[in-house]
């Protein structure tokens, strides 16, 4: 692991956590000119990272590591692979985009917005980076705050309602996560280093209690069904940024904790456990399809989309197979570029006719035609369109699904055609159709800015969906280190990596009992 | 026994505060009215000096008059501790005294001489040593609650803490008594040697730590002995709610833990037991109660008997480790009373100086729209209930890490998983009162509206507060290395 080079990661982190103080300092007018400055730094600090990763390595990368509590010893330990980079640069893509958009859409305590929004950088992208389980903690729980203001602040009607279900809900999930890291704490070595705790092998029966506890705080974050009822009401009520960021990065710090966590560290009970989540999963494909066909409110619609489509990811994960995992990790990019797409979409259309129902934005292709374009590409990547980024993740997770279960991988087939119905059903009326007369004289087409805001995503839609390679090389290596964590047992040292093949199903067949037995017994 | 000068200078700055109370009460009515901050300034130089004494000992640890008092790092850690509340408590009283027009030099006099009595508190190693520094603890602590004489509720207060009070000091000293009869000495390391190997069912001894358990419990407000705090916390001056809600809790944990630590060790099966259901229950209804109070500082009692609970895991993990294990344990429970006394003091030190006419605003929704009257106000009372709600990166959530490290590693997995869910409901009131600040709209400005008074006294205060929270949530090393080396004194 290389240490004591240019400290990337902690840049990262810190210009957006030091600029939310800056912005107190700064002319209330030029608020917004200072945090798109901060935001567009970052993401111009964070692209290096993409050419100087060493795709052939498992390793962590621009790794930093100090001691921040001596005992218990806990350390600022940062660090990325081939999995977290892409969630990393993601995140900084995705931040400038979430502050042009509240560009004129928030009027009130716009310095104290703009805060929050850069706190909430500073903090995901620490989540992702984070390679000490306490530091992981802290990052994970220090986005609540901020998260629970963007929503309570400068939300829609029913904010207050919202905000406090979204913080009471990943808070109690989270709880129990804080007592499995002190268990791994004294099982595992005395030490909280995510690398080195990922080595070790733990009984059957910890693993089972472990997985439970990690189960509860990812599962709630996804969310995967049916721990997800406070997505729409958080969606639906946050402003177009709170929503962006909800969807596109917060909800895969769920995914993400699943594949750094619960996989390498707990690949017993995760095997024992996968029957379990590739049930869920596929309910969380069809019932968020279903309920999605049913919105007529279209962030409702896109909230519902999110589950589905966060099955997907969740089906890949448990899939222990390469095509599995990486469509998984692809698929975790792709909803984060489409269904921010779509939610900037939908905030533009919110600040023209002040409504997110279906039934009053509807025929804009006519006024809006710029407008109506972007937002059929956004739809028809959330459909998975060959050609488009989701089509790569899905059909790899798809792939997957089939080398495990071919009666899976069919019932998820059928998540896509759903998807398609809700989609080309929304597109259908809102893109076409007879503008209503009272909302014509505010339907104005996109100006500068909003193009700017949704032109790197429609990019980013298609380089990905053309040339999904780079992505994929640069995952390949730490991908195949966690497969071959999750399905060897007895576990060798991790830079064995050669070893992907996708177990066979007897495995699977005995195992889960195996787990469940030993764990059931006191 | 003879007093010998070694004596003395052991005990030099529990000597000095009370001087400067006698002084300050001495000086009080010779003082104008006008050039009654001069007593306060004596005070606060008071602590200054005895900080430096304090700190200065930490390393040089000694015992005084046979053995009845020990100056170790233990006692200096809580002593550190003491004298910060107590500096802050003055520097509040100055402009909350002023706002309330109450003016009393008494009232420097007696934060003083409670301030001793809880320096013997955690200095003594005898049991009647302790009870004599609980007793002076007390009695000034039951006249300050009653300071605002013309309010019926403040009297209300002081009776109601007098009257129960009293009852607990005399059940603590029922318990003291039957221990000597039991061990013989009234002395903690005779006692400790008295009853080491002696058998759990020996009925005198299980009464006298139930009876010196119940009378600590009072003094903690420890659930089912809670039942003053809402009525006297509500009741007393605020500045007086925060001293006692974070100096008297501090003390009272320092002489409770080396009482059955160092005294009792050789019964802590019995005791760890025994403060299990106590922790379970004050969890349980601390938390519970304070979801449904619509007066912050009747919230804010709930709320610190609930931590009063999260203190008690530390303890009841103390009691179920091995000698060699549960310093860390021993340290938890410091560490979290010396945090939690920033965040308490602060939200009290927000409550005292928020004024809705000539009134404390004290209902919660007084608090509307703060964040838009009084931004700098709201922020900092947003930090207060977010770290008291234990969430990262506060000195709230350092607390409760190291509280729940030492019940997992006493096999409590489980009381961990119930104290943290705890929490997550504990943080609904907590936002409640965020929400209220942040989310709502401020009503007309009139002339009763709720508006909150700023000093440069009470920026200090604030400042301190809000620095500690921050700073021990974002680099906990100082403060966790000193309570760690402290908690090692304790045999």
């Amino acid at each position: 692991m290389q240490s004591g080079g240019f400290p990337w990661l902690t840049f990262l982190i810190l210009i957006p956590i030091a600029g939310s103080a800056a912005l107190f300092f700064v002319k209330e007018t030029s608020v917004r000119m200072a945090a798109l400055g901060i935001t567009l730094a970052d993401l111009l600090l964070s692209l290096p990272l993409w050419w100087l990763f060493d795709a052939s390595s498992s390793q962590m990368q621009f790794a930093e590591d100090a001691v921040w509590i001596s005992s218990p010893p806990v350390h600022y330990h940062l660090g990325l692979d081939g999995i977290s980079l892409p969630l990393v640069l993601m995140t900084t893509a995705l931040m400038p985009l979430c502050v042009s958009i509240s560009w004129r859409s928030i009027e009130s305590r716009i310095r104290s917005f703009m805060a929050m929004l850069l706190i909430m950088e500073g903090a995901m992208i620490g989540v992702f980076a984070a390679l000490d389980f306490v530091l992981f903690y802290v990052f994970w729980e220090a986005m609540l705050i901020p998260m629970y203001l963007l929503i309570g602040v400068w939300g829609g009607p029913n904010r207050l309602y919202a905000a406090i279900k979204f913080f009471l809900y990943t808070l109690a999930g989270s709880v129990l996560l804080l007592v499995a890291i002190i268990a791994l704490y004294f099982q595992g070595g005395h030490t909280f280093d995510i690398v080195q705790l990922s080595q070790q092998t733990y009984s059957g029966r910890l693993q089972f209690w472990l997985f439970l506890a990690f189960f509860a705080a990812f599962a709630v974050k996804v969310p995967m069904f049916p721990f997800h009822t406070w997505l729409p009401d958080a969606h639906v009520e946050a402003p177009t940024a709170g929503s962006v960021i909800l969807a596109s990065v917060l909800l895969k710090m769920g995914t993400y904790g699943f594949l750094r966590f619960s996989l390498p560290m707990l690949p017993d009970a995760s095997q024992g456990f996968t029957p379990v989540i590739v049930t869920l999963s596929i309910i969380a494909i069809i019932y968020g399809a279903y309920m999605a066909l049913a919105q007529a409110d279209l962030k409702k619609l896109i909230a519902y989309s999110s589950v589905s489509h966060m099955g997907f990811v969740t089906l890949g994960l448990f899939m222990f197979n390469q095509q599995g995992i990486e469509g998984a990790v692809m698929q975790m990019v792709n909803h984060g570029i489409t269904t921010g797409g779509l939610f900037l979409c939908v905030g533009v259309i919110y600040e023209r006719t002040h409504s997110r129902q279906i039934a009053d934005n509807v025929g804009l292709t006519k006024p809006m035609p710029r407008y109506a374009t972007l937002l059929v590409i956004f739809a028809l990547s959330s459909l998975g369109l060959p050609g488009t980024n989701s089509f790569v993740g899905e059909f790899m997770v798809l792939v997957g699904t089939f080398l495990w279960s071919k009666l899976a991988a069919a019932i998820a087939s059928l998540g896509i055609i759903l998807a398609a119905a809700y989609i080309l059903w929304m597109v259908q009326r809102v893109a076409f159709g007879v503008p209503l007369a009272k909302f014509l004289p505010k339907l104005k087409d996109l100006d500068q800015r909003e193009m700017m805001t949704l032109i790197p995503l429609v990019v980013l839609v298609f380089w990905i969906g053309l040339f999904p390679n780079p992505i994929l090389t640069r995952m390949h290596a730490s991908v195949s280190n966690v497969v071959s964590r999750a399905t060897t047992a007895p576990r060798e040292s991790p830079t064995s990596t050669g070893r992907v093949t996708p177990p066979t199903a007897p495995v699977h067949g005995t195992q889960p009992v195996q787990v469940m037995e030993e764990a059931a017994r006191p | 026994m003879t007093i010998s000068a070694h004596d003395l200078f052991a005990i030099l700055p529990e000597l000095l505060v009370i001087f400067a109370a006698c002084a300050v009460l001495a000086l009080d009515p010779v003082t104008s009215a006008s050039k009654k901050d001069g007593l306060a300034w004596l005070s606060l130089a008071t602590m200054a000096i005895c900080m430096g004494l304090t700190a200065a000992r930490m390393s040089d640890p000694t015992t005084a008059f046979g053995g009845l008092v020990v100056i170790d790092a233990y006692s200096c850690f809580w002593k550190l501790l003491l004298y910060f509340v107590t500096g802050l408590t003055i520097l509040l009283s100055f402009s909350y005294l002023k706002e309330e027009r109450l003016y009393f030099g008494e009232y420097y006099g007696f934060v003083l001489l409670a301030l001793a009595g809880m320096m013997v508190m955690v200095s003594g190693a005898d049991m009647l040593t302790i009870y004599l520094g609980t007793e002076l603890m007390s009695l000034s602590l039951y006249v300050m609650a009653g300071l605002k004489r013309t309010e019926p509720r403040s009297l209300e207060a002081s009776a109601k803490y007098f009257v129960l009070g009293a009852f607990s000091s005399g059940i603590l000293l029922y318990g003291i008594s039957l221990l000597y009869g039991a061990a013989g000495s009234t002395q903690l390391p005779a006692i400790a040697a008295a009853i080491a190997g002696r058998s759990l069912n020996d009925p005198l001894l299980l009464f006298a730590t139930i009876l010196i358990a119940v009378g600590f419990s009072f003094k903690l407000a420890v659930v089912p002995f809670h039942m003053w705090t809402p009525d006297v916390y509500q009741g007393a001056p605020t500045s007086v709610t925060a001293f006692m809600a974070v100096a008297s809790k501090a003390a009272s944990f320092g002489a409770f833990v080396r009482v059955f630590v160092e005294g009792l060790g050789g019964v802590k099966a019995n005791w760890a037991a025994i403060f299990l259901l106590l922790c379970i229950g004050t969890l349980v209804l601390g938390n519970i109660v304070a979801l449904v109070q619509t007066n912050i500082k009747r919230m804010l009692a709930y709320s610190s008997i609930a931590h009063a609970g999260y203190a008690l895991i530390g303890v009841v993990a103390a009691g179920r480790l091995n000698a060699s294990d549960s310093a860390s344990a021993i340290a938890s429970v410091m560490l979290y009373i010396a945090l939690y006394a920033f965040m308490t003091f602060g939200a009290f030190s927000i409550v005292a100086m928020l004024r809705k006419g000539g009134l404390e605003g004290e209902e919660i929704e007084d608090y509307s729209g703060l964040a838009k009257r009084h931004p700098v106000a709201a922020l900092l009372m947003m930090v207060f209930m977010v770290s008291l709600a234990g969430i990262p990166p506060t000195a709230g959530f350092i607390g409760k890490f190291y509280v729940f490290m030492a019940a997992v590693q006493a096999g409590m997995s489980w009381l961990a998983i119930l104290a943290l869910v705890f929490a997550a409901i504990s943080a609904y009131y907590y936002l409640r009162l965020v929400m209220v600040m942040y989310m709502r709209e401020p009503g007309e400005v009139t002339a009763t509206s709720p508006r909150f008074v700023p000093s440069p006294a009470l920026s200090i205060v604030l400042a301190c507060a809000v620095d500690g929270v921050l700073f021990f949530g974002l680099y906990p090393n100082p403060i966790v290395s000193l309570a760690t080396q402290a908690a090692l004194t304790l045999k």
